[in-house]
């Protein structure tokens, strides 16, 4: 297994990191046939929004500059970039535009995520004009990459609760806001995947991008896919799959049956676990070590990056924290599952920052 | 003064109090006034949530509960404690402070503006149940 390490990958981005935080994630998928090997970063929710006119919350447009910058530096040379989803905070056309004009600095070619800000003011209307459709697959050096949009929900709530656009994603930006709904792919998805899978080979290795977790962890706070059981029925026939996606803002990984599940953290700010919401019942994944608790007085603490090591499908993501000790998350072909490599058996206190 | 009359005037006073703490129960507390005590409290609840939820409340737009949902990671229970980073014990007011400053960029409420103290009701009520723990990190 092959582990970079940041200054590998950040070559002479010593002046611009100086040990802060770095809200990419660089994902490395390595074949045992090493020609097949390559990476890509993963950069996701920015939360880009809008004070008024030309003026933007400073503290999220720093992110994502800082997220750009470094994915520009990065050695060896990612193939592409993911971008997970929430450009925007509010879904405006202004705050989907300035996140663009950001990310036009990236040197490689970007795949886009629709995340639950970009969508519900207009119904992705803006999103869909400036990057395509919303679902896609492509095939890159032996893998089968799908895209998907997770964060649908009842047409019902969609079409008819809301006097207009701007209170209905004023209530799906709310995470705790109880007026919300659950994120679903939907039907019409799940039938295209059915079709674009059934060209695939069962032994190609299947990476899915979505923004929800395409598994059930809370619905309080949406960290939830209404119909991933589903989904995760049409991934069952392969022999490896791996399921990435933004939303929470926090490090997560789990694996079921044959899938492993990875979560990005935010460029733009961290959240808590679920289970710090006293009122809460989740089911965060037993297997997830999680992350330290913020330092409130370092506004990119606990914003990251990633990159991931894939052998013959299996990815290792690699977390890089600020004041913290980086973190390595593992495909152990020995338990079938993602491990911390160093805090899966000696966790972490809270905190050690402080 | 001898040690006996002491005693006496010790247990008269004891007296005298405890019929002064019964005039006082005679006085009891009736529904109405219960009512009055959980309406105005739910009300610095509700009110609370509003200010968490305000775009106003900073200069830039960004609400407390963008990054706290349901109040988390806000710890009411352990306060007051010590912030290493500002140096001393501090009560929560002074962290809903430092909020207010940094990532919403806006001012310092004073300690006993209302919307610090119906913040201080939503904040604590999110986190009804769980038990005290001041000084803890
Ligand atoms: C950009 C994200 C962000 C916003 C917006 C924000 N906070 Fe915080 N706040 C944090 C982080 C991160 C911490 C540290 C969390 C921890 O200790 O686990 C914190 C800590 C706190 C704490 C202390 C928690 C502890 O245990 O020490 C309180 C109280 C608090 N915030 C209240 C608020 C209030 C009230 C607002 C709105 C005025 C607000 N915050 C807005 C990120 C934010």
């Amino acid at each position: 297994m092959k582990i970079l390490n940041r200054r590998d990958l950040l070559k002479g981005a010593g002046a611009l990191v100086a040990g802060a935080t770095l809200p990419i994630s660089l994902v490395e998928m390595a074949f045992a046939d090493s020609s097949l090997n390559f990476t890509f970063a993963y950069i996701s929710d920015s939360h880009i929004q809008q004070i008024k006119g030309s003026k933007f919350v400073r503290n999220w447009d720093r992110g994502l500059i800082r997220a750009v910058a470094e994915a520009n530096l990065m050695n060896p040379r990612p193939d592409f970039i993911f971008y997970g989803g929430d450009i925007a905070q509010l879904g405006k056309k202004s705050e989907i535009d300035h996140g663009l004009d950001i990310l036009s600095g990236l040197r490689d070619k970007v795949h886009y995520v629709m995340g639950e800000h970009d969508y519900y003011l207009d119904l992705g209307e803006h999103w869909k004009k400036r990057l395509g459709p919303d679902h896609y697959s492509f095939d890159h050096k032996g893998m089968h990459f799908v895209v998907l949009n997770s964060i649908l929900t009842y047409d019902d709530w969609t079409y008819d609760r809301w006097k207009d656009g701007e209170e209905r994603m004023g209530v799906m930006a709310g995470l705790d806001d109880h007026r919300g709904s659950p994120f679903m792919v939907g039907e019409k998805q799940r039938a295209w995947l059915k079709k674009d899978l059934a060209k695939v080979d069962v032994n190609t290795p299947v990476t899915v991008l979505s923004h929800s977790p395409l598994q059930k962890i809370y619905r309080g706070w949406n960290f939830w896919t209404e119909d991933a059981e589903q989904i995760q029925a049409l991934l069952k026939p392969f022999k490896k799959v791996n399921v990435f996606y933004g939303h929470v803002h926090q490090i997560q990984y789990n694996q079921i049956g044959n899938i492993s599940f990875h979560a990005a953290m935010a460029t733009a700010w961290p959240w808590p676990y679920p289970q710090s919401n006293a009122k809460a019942e989740s089911s965060l994944p037993k297997l997830t070590v999680q992350m330290n608790r913020a330092d409130p007085f370092f506004e990119r603490d606990a914003t990251g990056w990633q990159y991931i090591d894939i052998h013959s499908g299996n990815a290792t993501m690699n977390f890089s924290l600020p004041d913290n000790s980086p973190r390595t998350v593992a495909f152990n072909p020995a338990t079938g599952r993602p491990e911390d490599v160093k805090y899966q058996h000696n966790r972490i206190p809270p905190q050690t920052h402080f | 003064m001898t040690s006996k009359t002491v005693t006496m005037v010790v247990l008269i006073t004891a007296v005298l109090l405890m019929t002064g703490i019964q005039a006082v129960q005679a006085d009891e507390y009736t529904s109405a006034d219960l009512e009055l005590w959980q309406n105005e409290y739910d009300a610095a609840v509700k009110r609370g949530r509003q200010v968490f939820t305000d775009q106003k409340l900073g200069t830039n737009g960004v609400v407390c509960a963008q990054c706290h949902p349901n109040a988390a990671n806000t710890h009411p229970e352990t306060y007051p404690k010590y912030q290493k980073q500002l140096g001393k014990v501090a009560t929560m007011a002074e962290m809903i402070n430092f909020c207010i400053m940094n990532p919403l960029e806006g001012s310092a409420l004073a300690l006993d503006d209302q919307r610090m103290v119906d913040m201080q009701a939503y904040i604590t009520n999110e986190r009804k149940g769980e038990s005290l723990a001041p000084g803890k990190h």
